[in-house]
This record gives structure tokens, sequence and C-alpha cells, in this order.
């Protein structure tokens, strides 16, 4: 891809040590406005649920001691429930939250957030989220494909099957 | 889906541990018994073999029935499965980073083709 030197796909690292997992992803904006687009909910709309559900944000207060809530809605039809308390904010660097749905209540994680500004007015952001143990991490990794987007799953089936040389 | 959620627990479980990890390792060269992998470590083979177990029921390593010399296999197979569900994950938030880049450049006033151009490529 010829922007991947500018814009390098997201990274994933899911420790063997301790439950978490980390997310790792540069963007062509400066800190200020990658942070804006977390904190402000006609712009997290836009980009956080996947293409094929729509956010319904019932509350999104993104600042120390806040929280959020939004309903996940596909074809009208309610999916899941989404909510967390906001445990710290540095303003442009830093959103430390909880990140739980009502559909699985004992499921939480903690979710940090970091805005690390890079040469040339671009991001790296890093994302952390620790879980309980391995078994919850599991359920985490499992659970984004059913409330996850379908479409492009069969192409990308196709493409894991022949990168894992599994059975057709 | 529920099968493959409690398959993949096991296996993360299993792999907690860093003798079991290092066991995994040393059987990613090769098939091997249980005293050939005990050797390297100052434990008893029961506790080896308490190890072995747990990778069994994960589905992680198989033991011959072979009567007398049993080695022990890694199972491939139960990696790729766990390398899919991260990979999918990882693409799940690939998908809304790409999705974001598109808000920043619009944020920005510039033009958008980059971004568009860029997920056109990754689809194909």
């Amino acid at each position: 891809m010829n922007t991947a030197s500018t814009a390098p796909d997201a990274l994933i690292e899911a420790d063997p040590d301790v439950p978490t997992v980390r997310i790792v992803r540069e963007f062509n904006a400066p800190p200020a406005l990658v942070y804006r687009a977390h904190v402000e909910p006609d712009l997290v709309k836009q980009w956080m649920g996947p293409a094929s559900i729509e956010m319904e944000i019932d509350v999104w207060d993104i600042r120390t001691g806040g929280e959020y809530r939004y309903t996940a809605v596909r074809d009208g039809a309610e999916i899941a429930h989404f909510y967390g308390a906001v445990h710290r904010v540095n303003e442009n660097e830093k959103i430390v939250q909880t990140f739980g749905f009502e559909e699985m209540p004992d499921a939480v994680s903690l979710d940090t957030l970091v805005f690390v500004a890079l040469p040339g007015g671009r991001t790296r952001l890093e994302a952390l989220s620790v879980v309980y143990d391995f078994e919850s991490r599991a359920g985490m990794l499992a659970s984004g494909m059913e409330v996850g987007i379908n479409e492009g799953y069969a192409a990308l089936d196709g493409l894991l099957r022949s990168l894992t040389g599994a059975d057709a | 889906m529920v099968e493959q959620d409690d398959r993949l627990s096991r296996v993360f479980g299993a792999l907690a541990d860093p003798t079991r990890r290092d066991m995994v390792a040393r059987l990613a060269t090769g098939d091997a018994t249980v005293s050939e992998l005990a050797a390297p470590y100052d434990v008893s083979l029961q506790a080896v073999s308490k190890h072995l177990k747990v990778l069994e029921e994960a589905g992680l390593v198989r033991r011959s029935r072979e009567a007398q010399r049993r080695p022990v296999h890694l199972d491939a197979e139960v990696f790729d499965l766990m390398t899919k569900w991260i990979e999918r994950y990882r693409q799940q938030a690939e998908e809304r980073y790409r999705r974001l880049d598109q808000v920043l450049a619009r944020m920005q006033g510039t033009d958008v083709g980059d971004s568009e151009q860029r997920e056109e490529g990754a689809a194909g």
C-alpha cells in the first residue's frame, strides 16, 4: 500500500503474561484533533461504531469523573448497550475509562488511551485494555465478532485461511 | 461460536503459565516424551504430566496412545484459531480507525480522497 509509510495499519498485542490487549495506530493529524474526535459526540458517531451499526449516544461526557452511554442499533434493532465511567482525562494527552455493556454486566475493561505527539503534526494513539483474567480477555476478543460488522468477513476469512494454511 | 470461545479461553489459560509456554516452544521443534520434556526443569515427572494435562485439555497438545513411548505432539491448529480471533479484533480496530482518518481529514479541511483511496486499496 503506497500510503503505508505515513499511516501504518493498527498493530495489536495480546500480552502472554497479563490479560491485556494493546492496539497502536498512527494518524495524520495532531493529538488535539484526534482527542477531539474521541470527546465530541458528533465526531465520535462518525467513526466509532462499525459501518452497519448506528450509535445512539445517550451520554458522552468525557472528563474526569464523567461517563458515557450509547446504544448500538442495526436495522432499527438495538443490539447492545455500552457504557463506562471516565476515570481521568488529561486534555489532548490521555483518557482513562472503563468499558462494558449491559448484555454482559460482569465483563469490564479498563481502557487507557494515550495520544502521543509525533513529528510532522501526527499522532500515535496507544489503547491499552486491561481485563480481569485471561478468560475474560478471550471473551472480549471473541465477543467483538458478534457485535461487530459482518460485511467483509467472508473475504477476511478467505485471507486468514490463506495466511494460516487452515482448511477452507 | 460458543464452543470456539470456550476453547479459546482454555488456550489462553493454559498459556498463562511460563513453564507451559516453554514446553509448547519446545514441542514446536518436534514431538517429545514426558521425560524428555521434564529434563530441562528441576521438577518431578508428575509436575510435568500435570502441565501436559492442562495443555491437552486446552487442545494444544496430543498424546498418542502408543503403549510404550507416548510422544507429545503440538497441535498447531489451535494456534491458528487464536491468531484468527486476534487478527479479526485488530481488523475491526483498523476499520474503525480508517473512518477516524476520514473524520480527521474533514476536521483539517484536507482532501478526503487519500483516505478513500486507502480504503479501496485495502478492500482490493
